[in-house]
């Protein structure tokens, strides 16, 4: 039984969420890690510190420079057949590279998982979290993809642990190519990966109005969230919609703000370790799945927090 | 062009879900059924490649038990031109739609494959990579902006953080993201047209794929249910909990 991990990066940066997928992928047993990238060696050096893991495979081509999927699936298919599970990262690369390997293999994908039973059952949230399937997989290699929340980070030695070894070659690709990004400037940290989020609804009122809450983001270097109330009103951009049709986000702390707590909403942060609600009516739903609510006028308390907190 | 767009019936996402008592799966009598959200998009995105003149042929595709005939139907509504109806009765995952779309592919040859990146059942996000992979064809993943160019599009992608563009060659699939466009509502004369629309029907069984699930669910429970909090009576409250109790902040 072999488990390969394949790190997730951009620009050559190690994403986070490549240690969780290692330190699920050490209940699967026998790690190896499989770079792909125009350059490894960065993310070699912070690799080689995680313990419990064995080799560590590079292809460095410039062709893996931004990960096409079409690249990286047929390359992965074609050196790491014999391996028993192949894990990702449920990123955007992940979530874009491992189905298309999964075709290739002929084998049935096991997306998001949250919690590995054993060696082939595994459990994942369907319905946006609302309910949660275990599913035992008759697969003969098992293509998943892990839920970063969901699991703690490997573990760091002082010393080199792993072994890093080149390995294949890479025919690219005719079908697809890449043009340019347009990576969102914010100094904010990303919504999906933010340790605090503080979404706002439609209680906030008024697209100006949202100030009052980036300035409590600002403070607690938090990502900003919205409810599709908000979305839908125009107060905020779509891609800040956290909810069953948005983003899925599981932070250390929530923070909801004039935020009913509609079942939409509820879907796509209810699995934050932490969530504080604050919304003047006693009786909104928000406050049946807060950890802390507080009854008031957001304009007066949210500001009231900002100055306060240091 | 050619386009074929799969559409999906599921759970409408304003139900709120329940586990059947045995954890078998959820309850799915009598509950809401819809178009799967990112499915609309993909139908909207076609039309509006019509409308604009590149796309000449809209197809929806829709597999399972014959209820699926009114997603196909809601389809052909927004403005899609005909349908095909696979008849199946056994239970699908990705990877035998993936085989079975990629089957219909082989005979009716679309130039684009437009879908949603994901059901909002299963939450599988799987299928459209898997028919690209499939039919060796590209893909262009989670799609929030769409051009033709000639014999190419052009794909702005959601990616973590921003867009990612990319070019890619037709045949190709594009699977879309919420921010693609706003779905239209069916008008009634537009339903009513619907009604004598096409839909061909398909039997699985005459397609020869081997769709025996790999994925058996044990077991479908409710998620840890959160212990009720507390309510706090002041921001000074609020703060010292999170400091000292939650040690979040």
């Amino acid at each position: 039984m072999k488990t390969l991990v394949i790190v997730d990066h951009s620009n050559n940066k190690l994403e986070k969420s490549t240690l969780n997928t290692v330190k699920a992928g050490i209940q699967l047993e026998n790690v190896d890690l499989l770079v792909l990238s125009d350059s490894c060696k960065d993310i070699c050096n912070e690799l080689i510190h995680i313990k419990n893991i064995n080799n560590i495979f590079i292809n460095e081509n410039d062709a893996f420079k931004n990960q096409l999927a079409e690249d990286s699936a047929n390359f992965i298919a074609e050196n790491f057949k014999d391996y028993t599970n192949i894990l990702f990262s449920n990123t955007s690369n992940g979530k874009n590279i491992a189905p298309r390997l999964a075709g290739l293999l002929d084998t049935m994908i096991i997306p998001d998982v949250i919690e590995i039973v054993d060696k082939q059952t595994f459990k994942r949230p369907i319905y946006a979290g609302n309910a949660i399937a275990t599913c035992k997989s008759k697969n003969k290699i098992n293509i998943i993809t892990i839920r970063s929340t969901a699991f703690e980070e490997a573990e760091i030695s002082h010393e080199n642990v792993g072994e890093i070894k080149e390995i294949g070659s890479l025919t690219t690709n005719n079908l697809t190519k890449y043009l340019n990004s347009e990576l969102t400037k914010s100094e904010r940290p990303e919504l999906t990966s933010a340790d605090i989020v503080v979404s706002g609804g439609r209680g906030l009122g008024s697209a100006e109005n949202f100030q009052v809450l980036e300035k409590l983001a600002d403070k607690l270097g938090a990502a900003m969230g919205a409810s599709r109330a908000a979305v839908d009103a125009g107060y905020v951009p779509n891609d800040w919609q956290v909810g069953q049709t948005g983003k899925i986000v599981a932070p250390n702390l929530y923070i909801a703000v004039g935020i009913s707590g509609a079942i939409q909403h509820l879907a796509g942060m209810k699995d934050s370790k932490v969530i504080v609600g604050i919304n003047k009516d006693e009786e909104a739903p928000i406050f049946s799945i807060s950890d802390y609510g507080l009854a008031d006028d957001l304009f007066k308390a949210v500001p009231e927090m900002e100055s306060k907190l240091n | 062009m050619k386009i074929l767009v799969p559409v999906k019936r599921v759970v409408d996402y304003n139900v709120k879900v329940r586990v059947k008592k045995d954890e078998t799966d959820v309850e799915l009598d009598n509950v809401k059924m819809s178009m799967n959200p990112f499915d609309e998009i993909a139908v909207e995105e076609a039309l509006r490649l019509k409308e604009k003149g590149v796309a000449s042929e809209i197809i929806a595709i829709s597999i399972g038990l014959s209820e699926v005939q009114e997603t196909i139907r809601n389809a052909l509504a927004m403005g899609a031109d005909s349908g095909i109806f696979v008849n199946c009765t056994s239970k699908l995952e990705p990877l035998s739609v993936a085989k079975i779309l990629t089957s219909i592919c082989n005979k009716i040859r679309p130039d684009l494959v437009i879908m949603g990146k994901q059901a909002i059942d299963d939450d599988m996000n799987a299928t459209g990579q898997m028919l690209s992979a499939m039919l060796n064809w590209g893909q262009a993943t989670f799609a929030s902006k769409l051009e033709i160019q000639d014999k190419k599009i052009k794909v702005g992608r959601e990616i973590d953080g921003g867009i990612e563009n990319i070019e890619v060659n037709l045949p190709a699939i594009v699977t879309t993201d919420l921010r693609l466009n706003e779905p239209r509502y069916a008008s009634l004369p537009n339903i009513m047209k619907a009604k004598r629309k096409p839909i061909d029907e398909i039997k699985v069984e005459d397609l020869n794929i081997d769709i025996e699930p790999r994925l058996e669910i044990l077991k479908v429970e409710e998620p840890k249910s959160r212990e009720a909090g507390i309510m706090v009576k002041s921001v000074d409250e609020m703060i010292e909990k999170l400091k000292n109790e939650a040690k979040v902040i």
